[in-house]
């Protein structure tokens, strides 16, 4: 985004299993600047297995992930301390990042900063995750089920922003069961990449 | 950023700062306070047995905080969230270790006094005592981090760090008492190079044990 080189996420022939089991494989795809995926599936077909390889956390069965450029990943563990005041949750993770405080009113997150985060609700913590999301200056956004547990409003709110990143030369993977209003979306769907089922024998 | 890190886990371990982290010094100056109840008041045996006492208190103590040392991060998303800003598992460990130490190694020898008293041991042996729980306390929060981070991802994770903590603490145990048992500090020696290469090793088999949790 800002001065540094074009960020790309390209996955190769990607197959990750769960356990024993093999979610899909051959898997690929490239995103260069400004493109978004919206990734689409039934439950247990590996959206999150495929978030959390594209972000590097787990190693993939086979295939390789290529990155260029910094990752932010937003799923449903917002790595907010349950026992601190949203604000100060927030500020640890903004001493680390540098980053601002306007995605906070634009979230409705100022009325809560004094609220400590176990009393907040799953869309709350949800908005408060995406707030940490956007004070990073990462281009390449991983974001799993970014719109579940948010209010009509919010979701549109939320939607505006990852279309913005997207727009200023981010990259964007959705992981959603949702209709999303991003130009230029592509989708994947894991399905198509699950493996042949045994033949029966 | 190491430094923010410090800060977040010292404000979330240290007695006076994070919830129920007073908790393993109240146990060891509880342990102090029972034993001349169980025993009998006789100030020979007291005199005699309770720096043993002291140091068992220790690496009971040590299994109290195990639970929430790395399991809460894992299951917050936190140390994810620390790979994503490219802070490796090693570094998060040994912050970790530091912040695991003071909050539980400081407090412990300062509650040594106390518990000292309480049992009737002599200006010597406490002398000893403190040596001991300075050069054995490290060690001890290091085996306690490993351990911790191994189970984190196991459903029955918290009790089996208990059971897995005693028999790899007992070097420890075995050299910082016997010196009580000897008044002799040489053997205080072994407990501070045991420490350390448990210190030196801690940080990496942690981190991997961290990695090794998100492949399941």
């Amino acid at each position: 985004m800002q001065g540094s080189p074009a960020p790309t996420l390209a996955a190769r022939e990607l197959a990750c299993r769960r356990g024993e089991r093999l979610l899909f494989r051959k898997l690929s795809f490239a995103l260069g600047a400004g493109e978004a995926l919206h990734v689409t599936g039934a439950n247990g077909t590996g959206k999150t297995t495929l978030i959390r390889a594209l972000a590097g956390l787990t190693t993939p069965f086979a295939g390789e992930v290529e990155t260029a450029g910094g990752i932010g990943l937003l799923d449903e563990r917002v790595a907010l301390d349950p026992d601190l005041p949203l604000g100060k949750a927030l500020a640890f993770w903004r001493k680390l990042d540098g980053g601002d405080e306007r995605t906070l009113s634009t979230l409705g997150l100022e009325p809560l900063l004094e609220v400590p985060v176990r009393y907040l609700s799953t869309g709350q913590r949800k908005r408060a995750g995406m707030a940490v999301l956007a004070g990073r200056s990462v281009p390449i956004w991983l974001l799993d089920e970014p719109l579940s547990g948010l209010d009509t409003a919010t979701i549109g709110t939320v939607s505006v922003l990852i279309a913005d990143h997207v727009r200023a030369g981010g990259i964007a993977v959705i992981a959603s069961h949702q209709p999303l209003a991003i130009d230029g979306l592509r989708n994947l769907t894991v399905e198509n990449y699950a493996p042949a089922p045994e033949p029966a024998e | 950023m190491i430094v923010a890190l410090l800060r977040r886990d010292l404000a979330r371990f240290f007695p006076l700062t994070g919830s129920g982290a007073a908790l393993p010094v109240v146990f060891f100056v509880a342990v102090a306070m029972l034993y001349p109840f169980a025993v009998g008041p006789d100030p020979a045996t007291l005199a005699r047995t309770g720096g043993g006492i002291v140091w068992i208190a220790a690496l009971l103590a040590a299994v109290l905080p195990l639970e929430r040392l790395v399991a809460q991060d894992i299951e917050l998303g936190v140390f994810d969230q620390l790979r994503l800003r490219d802070v490796s598992e090693e570094a998060m460990m040994a912050v970790r270790l530091l912040a695991h130490w003071l909050s539980f190694g400081p407090p412990l020898i300062l509650a040594a006094f106390p518990a000292a008293a309480l049992l009737g041991l002599d200006g010597e042996t406490l002398r000893l005592l403190l040596i001991g729980l300075l050069a054995g306390t490290p060690g001890l929060a290091a085996i306690g981090l490993t351990i911790a981070a191994l189970t984190a991802s196991l459903r029955a994770g918290a009790a089996l760090s208990g059971l897995l903590l005693i028999p790899l603490a007992l070097p420890i145990l075995i050299f910082g008492a016997g010196a009580l048992a000897r008044s002799d500090a040489a053997s205080l020696g072994f407990v501070a190079a045991i420490s350390l290469l448990l210190v030196a090793i801690a940080p990496f088999a942690a981190g991997m044990a961290v990695r090794a949790a998100r492949e399941v």
